[in-house]
């Protein structure tokens, strides 16, 4: 392992390959904060950049540079504007955006980078140390147990919603589900439910139903009561300080999540979306009656747990494309198309037959989240700016940008119908108290769940796989038992409320 | 009734009729070698159809008992005209309006015609600031989507290009 560290080194730390990761981290962080452009987005448009130079170390050091600024940029987006570019920064803004209405903007950034930093050079140890033998327990999982675990991490959605509110959330997660089945699945060359209308035959755009589901409502919000944009802040970011105990607190999250979001990376079909929001229900579950309180209201520990584990897991997903060239999520997937386009194939021979690419990768990945956390602390005042537009302007182009996002990714003007059609729907769901992430949530997952579905079904010959694979059936139990536990927790306490005595 | 059991109406009727659809018309057209699959098209809506009916009937009838507490909220939508709800309306309006102009009426025109209306609503009166801000804002983004992205949007009106 030495000798390879010592490639990478020296192939990282020319002059170049520096340079790749600076740009990299800059332009990503940059249009990782405009709302829409996604690191999916920013990477495909990266892409024919990183080919014409022509070295492949240093094409990947760039994307994965950009990679991670685009996560850094969106966490920025989501905390600063409550409007998650990428579907991996959601959880963050259900705490880094009540931070920043209380004026506390500068140490929810001061949070997010140091968490983010954490969770990326501890994925990144874990990658050097874990690689060939995550690679391994990574095969042990099939279809079934991709099926299974997704279900897990649906439910686990349950548990953001807090007491009262898990059929709300089951039902928005559901409603999510059923959105991602319009248009045309990978298995069956059929559109389905598209109610003849020509542009639903590729489905609902993943970029314009975020963009109804958060931006819009918010700025609509925004638009009815003008009180809310006085966010108290004056644009003057002047608490980029944590204190020792917030320091405290949140060190034993991020070293949690950082692993936790690693393992669930490694995965392929995870990746950093579920990551961060089972980090977020894993903490938010464990911590103490007090500091639950604080979840969802500008909680720092809310913040960090996403934060770190969607790092984590964005280090973790090179494990499978490095060590089995699977690609494990889109954004991956499309650095695979980069490095065919490059003429390097990656898989289990990638370590023998090019180690310096391997290793100049893993390398890259200090290196980038050292220029992160240096180039992003300094410059959180500068980037917090945003917030100092007058809303006369700022409204305007938050709805300008949900629109071009939604107009890029398609370029089809029909699609922006759906997204005014869709944010009308989600304010009305939000006037309602339904919560609004589970359905993104749903609808991501929605096709890679019916996919793997049909997958094992197809080869066990029906629904008996899942009393044949143990794994997939404690999975299922697990799901269950998070769907059910909420709402018996709620049962006993109102028991208790009554004064009716209970066992414990 | 309150607006969430409203809600979770609607949307058992949305998934009623998904539901019928994934029972009874779609799998009609299937082809016979795919009705020997174990796996239909219609397998996975029916599974969600059901587990939506079931949540939505869940809210509806308010079998999941909350912990009694009402939280404050947001914004009070039985009080919705104390509101700005007019601005809110039009500018809704103004995106229907930009999405159905965009193509024909070209980028440039319709997105500072939009930045300097949403302005405008919104209550900016200085006009020596808000054009110059929309004017630049319109052709720095055309620039950096056309040149720097290098995806194409048509910038100016669908006439001006000779109809190509």
């Amino acid at each position: 392992m030495l000798e390879g560290i010592l490639l990478g080194l020296s192939s990282a730390f020319s002059v170049t390959n520096l340079l790749m990761v600076v740009g990299g981290c800059l332009i990503g962080t940059f249009i990782g904060m405009l709302p829409g452009l996604g690191p999916m987005s920013i990477i495909a448009i990266m892409i024919p950049v990183a080919i014409t130079l022509g070295d492949p170390s240093a094409a990947l050091i760039l994307l994965a540079g950009v990679y991670y600024g685009a996560i850094f940029g969106g966490s920025t987006s989501s905390i600063l504007i409550n409007a998650p570019g990428v579907a991996s920064t959601v959880a963050t803004s259900f705490d880094g955006y009540p931070l920043t209405r209380q004026g506390k903007a500068g140490k929810a950034l001061t949070v997010a980078a140091i968490a983010s930093f954490s969770g990326g050079t501890i994925g990144a140890v874990l990658l050097m140390v874990f690689a060939p033998m995550l690679a391994s327990v990574a095969l042990l999982f099939h279809s079934a147990e991709y099926f299974a675990l997704m279900v897990v991490g649906l439910s686990a959605i349950a548990a953001f919603a807090g007491t009262g509110q898990v059929a709300k959330a089951m039902l928005m997660t559901l409603l999510g589900l059923v959105m991602a089945t319009v248009g045309e699945g990978a298995l069956f060359n059929q559109p389905r439910f598209t109610m003849g209308i020509l542009d639903l035959q590729s489905g609902f755009g993943f970029i314009t139903l975020a963009m109804a589901m958060f931006a819009l409502p918010e700025a609509i919000f925004l638009i009815l009561d003008p009180a809310r944009s006085k966010t108290g802040t004056s644009g003057e970011i002047k608490d980029l300080r944590i204190t020792r105990e917030e320091a405290k607190s949140i060190a034993p999250v991020i070293g949690r999540q950082s692993v936790q979001g690693f393992l669930i990376g490694v995965l392929p079909g995870a990746g950093a979306t579920i990551a961060s929001f089972l980090g977020y229900a894993v903490e938010r579950n464990i911590a103490s009656k007090e500091e639950q309180e604080q979840f969802g209201k500008g909680s720092v520990k809310g913040l960090a747990a996403p934060e770190a584990a969607n790092n984590a897991a964005c280090t973790g997903s090179f494990v499978p494309l490095l060590t089995l060239g699977i690609p494990g999520s889109g954004t991956t997937a499309i650095l695979l198309g980069a490095l065919i386009a490059l003429n390097v194939t990656p898989g289990p021979r990638l370590m023998v037959d090019a180690p310096e690419i391997f290793w100049a990768v893993i390398i890259s990945m200090y290196i980038g989240n050292v220029v992160l956390l240096i180039l992003n602390l300094p410059l959180i005042p500068y980037i917090a700016k945003v917030l100092t537009v007058p809303r006369t302007y700022l409204i305007p182009f938050i709805l300008f940008f949900t629109l071009m996002g939604a107009y890029i990714g398609q370029n089809n003007s029909t699609e922006l119908l759906i997204l005014v059609g869709f944010g009308i729907c989600a304010t009305v769901l939000r006037f309602a108290d339904y919560p609004l992430a589970p359905l993104l949530i749903g609808f991501i997952l929605g096709r890679m769940l019916e996919d793997n579905f049909a997958r094992s079904m197809q080869l066990y010959d029906g629904i008996g796989f899942i009393l044949e694979r143990p794994m997939t059936l404690g999975l299922l139990l697990l799901a269950v038992v998070l769907v059910v536990l909420p709402a018996y927790r709620a049962r006993r306490a109102r028991l208790r409320a009554e004064g009716v005595a209970d066992g414990d | 009734m309150a607006l969430d059991r409203w809600i979770a109406l609607i949307i058992l009727i949305i998934c009623a009729a998904y539901g019928y659809t994934a029972f009874f018309t779609m799998d009609g057209g299937l082809p016979p070698f795919m009705q020997r699959n174990p796996i239909w098209p219609s397998t996975f809506p029916k599974v969600i159809a059901a587990l939506a009916i079931i949540a939505s009937v869940i809210i509806l009838f308010r079998l999941e008992k909350g912990t009694g507490e009402e939280k404050a909220p947001e914004i009070n939508y039985r009080r919705l005209t104390d509101y700005k709800l007019g601005q809110a309306l039009f500018l809704l309006g103004l995106m229907v309006a930009y999405a159905l102009l965009l193509r024909p009426a070209g980028f440039l025109l319709s997105t500072s015609v939009f930045l300097l209306a949403g302005f405008y609503t919104l209550g900016e009166r200085k006009y020596h600031v808000m054009i110059p801000v929309a004017l630049i804002a319109t052709v720095g983004i055309w620039y950096l989507v056309q040149e720097v992205l290098g995806i194409f949007l048509s910038p100016w009106p669908s006439f001006m290009l000779g109809g190509a």
